[in-house]
């Protein structure tokens, strides 16, 4: 008999096993709702597959009669812009703060306790904050994201700047490197890989914190349908509109983990992944 | 013409005195190895001459002049490890130093003279005998093909002093004894001093033109850190009246290392063993 740990399971099994859960959870669902709408035909908290099809026909490839937009597709637009300006702004803050942060003894004093801290304020204790100083519009919501993620990713980068190895930095310095150089041209890209992990790590919070945002104030988005449908208790919407976010979730997630193998191939040759 | 002269120096960390008043002078082209057990301070003297530590008192003059109080160009430098960019490739870690010097900003040559400079690290990578590997990241490369780089991308600079600190130190012994037929091969073609810090004794003989040992000239076992290290030994070697270096074997040749102490094995050897298996198919 072999040990456990030593079980290994070849690319099929592993494929098997790893779509075993989810349709589980399908089977599973689909079971209890039958049970439901037997006893009661009308009730709304597992709608059938039916229900979820006539959902999307709905909100995916219907023309909304009041605004001419398809609800699904212009939901999904604004809360990716939302993210998208988010994140980039994170990650703008994160190359410009973290990485002198990280290398130059004075910044980080300077910085690391102040940046310590704001990453301890809890994003959405400050939500209101926000809405009170920028209004309830757009600016808002991304400030939010923006509070919520980049002090983590700024901590984060200006720590694996500290871990470069300090001979690495003095043999830069051998070759004549000035501190701009070394920043632009050994740390930065040395980081690089860190960041595209600890800013996939981020992508959860991302959407908490845009749905939280999009739930209090807000006249569109992801987040603002499922709770304005929540009133009626329409499952039908809710659920595919979550299964949705999370397909998005992760295919970011995916596209992130290639672009980062793409432009750090080093990094992805070192794990010994190409 | 490259003099290093050191006077008097002195490095204390707190209390402990690592080194105490250590003077030499360094003429030009020395071949000079740092002996000394471990905790001596022989890498401390190291990165005082690459001013990575600054001393607590006395002075280094490279050609009359103080040393820079930051590392630079002037001082190459190869480490045990670290000592080459991870997320660049053989040829990119070659090219890096003369780029930093020619664009400030972008690091980064065009055209011609990107072309020029390309040639130039190519031909110095053939020198050390990575002309196979140039667009390999160091990951793909072993321990003593990296150690060759570090020397390549030092040697494009031209400095006036290499230092080395226990650079061989972390291979095995056939890559090491060919690591230092190229290091000397290479100090004797460039005319540069070189300053290596090692614990290996045999290594010392084999390379150096000058040999100084490093260690504590008194003890105080109720105070061991009461005392620095200075010098106990200065010695000269003449480089051509040194016995030629043991005949080597190329860093990959493990079937003549093989044969060799097979041979030498003798009468241990189990008769029978050497016979090779008969040749077997694989079954369908």
């Amino acid at each position: 008999m072999k040990r456990a740990v030593n079980y290994r399971p070849d690319r099929a099994t592993g494929a098997f096993l790893a779509l075993l859960p989810f349709a589980f959870a399908l089977v599973a669902y689909f079971l209890a709702s039958e049970a439901r709408l037997a006893a009661n035909p009308a009730d709304r908290l597992m709608p059938s597959f039916g229900a979820f099809a006539d959902a999307i026909e709905q909100f995916a490839f219907t023309e909304n009669r009041r605004t001419g937009e398809y609800l699904l597709w212009s939901d999904t637009a604004i809360s990716l812009r939302r993210i998208a300006i988010g994140l980039g702004v994170s990650v703008l803050l994160c190359i410009v703060v973290g990485v002198p942060a990280g290398f130059l003894p004075v910044l980080s004093r300077l910085l690391g306790p102040f940046v310590a801290a704001l990453s301890l304020i809890p994003p959405l204790a400050v939500l209101p904050i926000l809405f009170i100083v920028f209004g309830l519009g757009e600016l808002a919501k991304v400030a939010l994201i923006v509070f919520g993620v980049a002090p983590f990713l700024i901590r984060d980068v200006a720590l694996a700047v500290q871990q470069i190895p300090r001979e690495l930095i003095v043999k830069a310095q051998t070759l004549g490197a000035s501190t701009w150089q070394m920043m632009t041209l050994v740390v930065f890209p040395q980081v690089l890989p860190r960041l595209f992990d600890s800013l996939r790590l981020s992508l959860g919070a991302t959407w908490l914190f845009l749905i939280a945002a999009e739930a209090i104030a807000s006249e569109g988005g992801l987040g603002y349908r499922i709770f304005l449908v929540r009133r009626f208790l329409a499952m039908d919407v809710i659920l595919p509109y979550v299964a949705w976010i999370t397909l998005l979730a992760f295919l970011m997630d995916w596209g992130l983990a290639r672009l980062s193998r793409r432009l750090a191939r080093w990094r992805a040759i070192e794990k010994g992944e190409a | 013409m490259t003099e290093i002269v050191v006077r008097n120096l002195t490095k204390r960390y707190g209390d402990a005195l690592i080194l105490e008043n250590v003077s030499v002078d360094l003429p030009d082209h020395e071949f000079c190895v740092v002996l000394g057990p471990s905790g001596a301070g022989k890498t401390t003297f190291l990165r005082i001459l690459l001013s990575q530590e600054r001393p607590t008192s006395g002075e280094v003059l490279i050609d009359g002049a103080p040393l820079d109080p930051e590392p630079q160009p002037d001082r190459g430098v190869v480490f045990q490890r670290y000592s080459v960019f991870p997320h660049m490739t053989a040829l990119q870690n070659v090219m890096f130093g003369p780029q930093l010097r020619a664009a400030p900003v972008t690091g980064r040559l065009w055209g011609a003279r990107r072309r020029a400079l390309r040639e130039r690290a190519a031909a110095l990578l053939g020198d050390v005998g990575l002309g196979h590997a140039l667009d390999k990241y160091p990951a793909q490369l072993s321990g003593g093909m990296q150690q060759r780089l570090a020397i390549a991308q030092t040697l494009i600079m031209e400095p006036k002093v290499l230092l080395l600190d226990e650079p061989f130190g972390a291979l095995d012994p056939s890559t090491r004894k060919a690591m230092h037929r190229l290091i000397v091969d290479l100090w004797a073609r460039n005319r540069m001093t070189v300053v290596m810090v090692t614990h290996d004794i045999e290594e010392a003989f084999i390379l150096g033109t000058r040999i100084l040992m490093v260690d504590k000239r008194r003890r105080d076992p109720h105070a061991p850190q009461a005392w620095g290290s200075g010098i106990v030994e200065d010695i000269r070697l003449d480089p051509a009246k040194k016995p030629p270096m043991p005949e080597e074997e190329r860093e990959e040749d493990m079937a003549a290392i093989f044969a060799r102490h097979r041979a030498r094995a003798g009468a241990a050897l189990v008769a029978g063993a050497e016979a090779p298996p008969a040749p077997r198919r694989a079954a369908g």
